[in-house]
């Protein structure tokens, strides 16, 4: 296998091109722009066969993958920050229309004020659109990622995304094992014909109206394949494995947890970090593990169910915020360990928004001041803001 | 081009007993689609009356592929599907973007521009009942000066966008005007439309018996009459040559416009126009027949000072 240096985005870019998507279409914003115009270099020079659909918005971006998948082409697009807002109505016509698009979001912070850094608040506000959400932690994850979520995108009828950070991975330059071409087309197969599509061999009406009597069927079907998904995911792991020989356990990845009292529960390239810093607070006694979440559409519900209920503590952290409520994923974890008959105690931290480093010193501040917690009987279940300047705003 | 009603094909591309209202112009003018281009179609339809028109699932009356769209997506949807269909290789599917005059003059006119600015092989159909009739008649880019609409009870303060001529500034292959009390000369362009690679925009005026408030049974008069006053002048733009059609050829003299109150006070929307208005709208009428005749004779003078140009010189 080769061994490539290339930063996230280019990755990603290298990973479409095997998967050769009949269309792209896609309208720059950074910290994305570079998966794009790689794409489009590929294309002039004649190294992808794709059409490549230069629209005048990320609104058209996804409305324009929508026509063509919808046609039965294999299509790719990519975004960030607000672009993914802009087109966010579209992704629930993707979804809604069970149309298998794929398309990487580089997340990054929302105006106003304007940040180009990395922030998951973008990402997650799409998570009730009925994609599947996937998040890579570095640019192997990144570039594997895209060619299983064809697979999975195209087995479930679902469109996926695949979210990296913002430069931490979409611009940083790192080793990546390229798959060749044969093992790719193998890997993923181009389908004949997709369920349904626009044919005039066979007309269908897409989309027209449904009375009360019909409308919650179609919804009832998407939940039906997102569960479906978290079997295929498993499988498609499994069978990436084969393929590269790279271990992607599933839904999420879990990092010594097994015997950690502490898990923190992280998500894309902090997991990075978390490791390192598992593995130094390890050597001075902690017992703590990671809990990477790979997906957080559908969710691992059954993962963190099994993984996390019979420890100390839980600690998340959230690049994101949900404002009056919290840390999206921490609530999200509690709600599931609520289903458990031992619950946890779950402690939040809102870190890093707007691409402010944490270090793992940083987490490693956040998983001590847990254990001291625990330790004096203080109350864990909080989400704290981690990192706040109070004197510049007070 | 020597189109008569009885070389029509009967097969129609929408069933009958489908849930438009009576006298509905854009119901009308799919049976005119089908009649002119025949069943390879591929429709994309955003939010509009035709939402409800092609009927309520299980079922549908249109019996070509059709993909309902989010309100501004419908040419940039067309594209995509144009793009599939070239990266499959499938040529003869024509795809036609069915749109209203909101989802064409306001939320849609960004992926419009762009899909027609990329000059993707789409045929882009605006059927413009001049106000956004689906949610029951609110006023739009597209309706009139002076027009009631349930947004604008005293009267529409602003002029109609002109978007045929804000298409034809994009200079794509094919920019055409059509009424529907004019089914042959609409038959006409779509042909001619379906010929041409790349974007084509057909404008199609659609009055509306609900909306404008005249009974059903008048809506070819009524598009017609709006020919004959000169308020809706019927041309065509064909790589960048620009043709009055129909009726509208002997209309550049105002001598030979019906006077355009004939066309007002058949609609229950202009009742309560005052002689300004009146005045304000023929004004708007004439400033537009004077910007078509600038226009000819521009043309005319490009025309024998360039012989030799040719047609695809003029297009991209």
């Amino acid at each position: 296998m080769r061994k490539v240096m290339l930063t996230g985005n280019y990755a990603i870019a290298y990973a479409v091109k095997l998967c050769k998507p009949d269309v792209i279409a896609a309208y720059p914003i950074t910290p994305q722009t570079s998966i794009v115009e790689k794409l489009a270099e590929f294309v002039e020079k004649g190294e992808l066969k794709a059409k490549y659909v230069r629209v005048e918005s990320e609104h058209s971006a996804m409305a324009t993958v929508i026509g063509a998948a919808a046609t039965g082409a294999r299509t790719f697009t990519a975004t960030s920050s607000q672009g993914l807002l802009y087109m966010h109505e579209g992704l629930w016509m993707a979804a809604g229309a069970r149309l298998p698009i794929v398309m990487a979001v580089v997340t990054r912070a929302i105006f106003p004020p304007w940040s180009i850094w990395t922030d998951h608040s973008d990402l997650l506000d799409q998570r009730d659109t009925g994609w599947i959400i996937n998040m890579a932690e570095d640019n192997q994850e990144a570039f594997d990622s895209i060619i299983m979520a064809y697979k999975i995108a195209e087995t479930v009828n679902l469109p996926v995304i695949v979210g990296i950070d913002a430069f931490i991975v979409s611009h940083t330059l790192a080793p990546v094992k390229v798959l060749e071409d044969d093992v790719v087309n193998q890997f993923i197969p181009k389908k004949e014909r997709f369920s349904y599509v626009l044919d005039i061999k066979e007309p269908v009406t897409m989309g027209n109206i449904v009375l009360p009597d019909y409308y919650m069927e179609f919804r009832y079907l998407i939940e039906e394949s997102m569960k479906k998904a978290k079997d295929v995911i498993k499988e498609v792991v499994r069978e990436f494995y084969k393929i590269s020989g790279r271990n992607y356990q599933g839904l999420v990845e879990q990092y010594k947890c097994s015997n950690a009292d502490v898990v923190i529960v992280v998500m894309g390239a902090l997991a990075g970090d978390a490791k390192e810093c598992i593995d130094q607070l390890r050597e001075q006694g902690y017992n703590v593990g990671v809990l990477k979440l790979r997906f957080i559409r559908p969710f691992p519900s059954e993962e963190v169910r099994e993984l996390l209920s019979s420890k100390k503590a839980i600690v998340v952290i959230d690049r994101d915020v949900s404002f009056g409520k919290g840390g999206i994923i921490y609530d999200e974890i509690i709600s599931e360990l609520y289903k458990c008959e031992k619950k946890p105690p779950v402690r939040g931290y809102i870190a890093g928004l707007g691409g402010r480093e944490v270090s793992v010193n940083d987490i490693k501040r956040m998983i001590l001041e847990t254990y001291n917690d625990l330790e004096n009987g203080k109350p864990i279940c909080e989400c704290k803001w981690y990192g706040v300047k109070y004197e510049v705003i007070r | 081009m020597g189109i008569s009603i009885k070389s029509l094909p009967k097969d129609e591309i929408i069933y009958p007993g489908n849930a438009s209202c009576p006298g509905c112009p854009s119901a009308l003018g799919l049976k005119l689609l089908g009649k002119a281009l025949g069943k390879n179609i591929i429709l994309v339809v955003p939010a509009s009356c035709t939402s409800v028109i092609q009927g309520i699932f299980p079922k549908s009356a249109i019996k070509v592929p059709l993909i309902n769209v989010i309100f501004a997506s419908a040419a940039a949807v067309a594209s995509g599907i144009s793009a599939a269909l070239e990266a499959k290789g499938v040529k003869d599917v024509h795809v036609v973007c069915w749109c209203g005059d909101g989802g064409t003059v306001d939320i849609g006119l960004q992926a419009l521009s762009g899909a027609a600015e990329r000059n993707d092989n789409i045929i882009y159909v605006c059927y413009d009942n001049e106000a956004y009739m689906n949610t029951g008649i609110q006023r739009s880019g597209a309706t009139p000066y002076g027009a009631w609409t349930t947004t604008t009870i005293m009267g529409k303060k602003e002029h109609k966008k002109n978007v045929p001529f804000i298409m034809m500034m994009h200079g794509v292959p094919y920019v055409a005007t059509a009424s529907i009390g004019y089914p042959l000369d609409f038959i006409m362009k779509l042909r001619k439309a379906a010929k041409i690679r790349g974007f084509k925009y057909i404008h199609l005026l659609a009055p509306c018996p609900v909306g404008w408030r005249f009974p059903p049974s008048k809506t070819i008069e009524v598009g017609r009459l709006a020919v004959l006053t000169g308020m809706w002048p019927l041309f065509e733009v064909e790589y960048g040559h620009f043709r009055l059609t129909g009726p509208s050829r002997q209309l550049l003299d105002k001598n030979k416009r019906k006077p355009i109150i004939d066309y007002l006070r058949i609609q229950g929307r202009f009742k309560h126009l005052t002689k300004e208005d009146i005045k304000k709208l023929e004004q708007y009428v004439d400033d537009m027949w004077d910007y078509i005749k600038r226009l000819i004779k521009v043309q005319r003078e490009e025309k024998s000072s360039s012989i030799g140009a040719t047609e695809s010189s003029s297009s991209r």
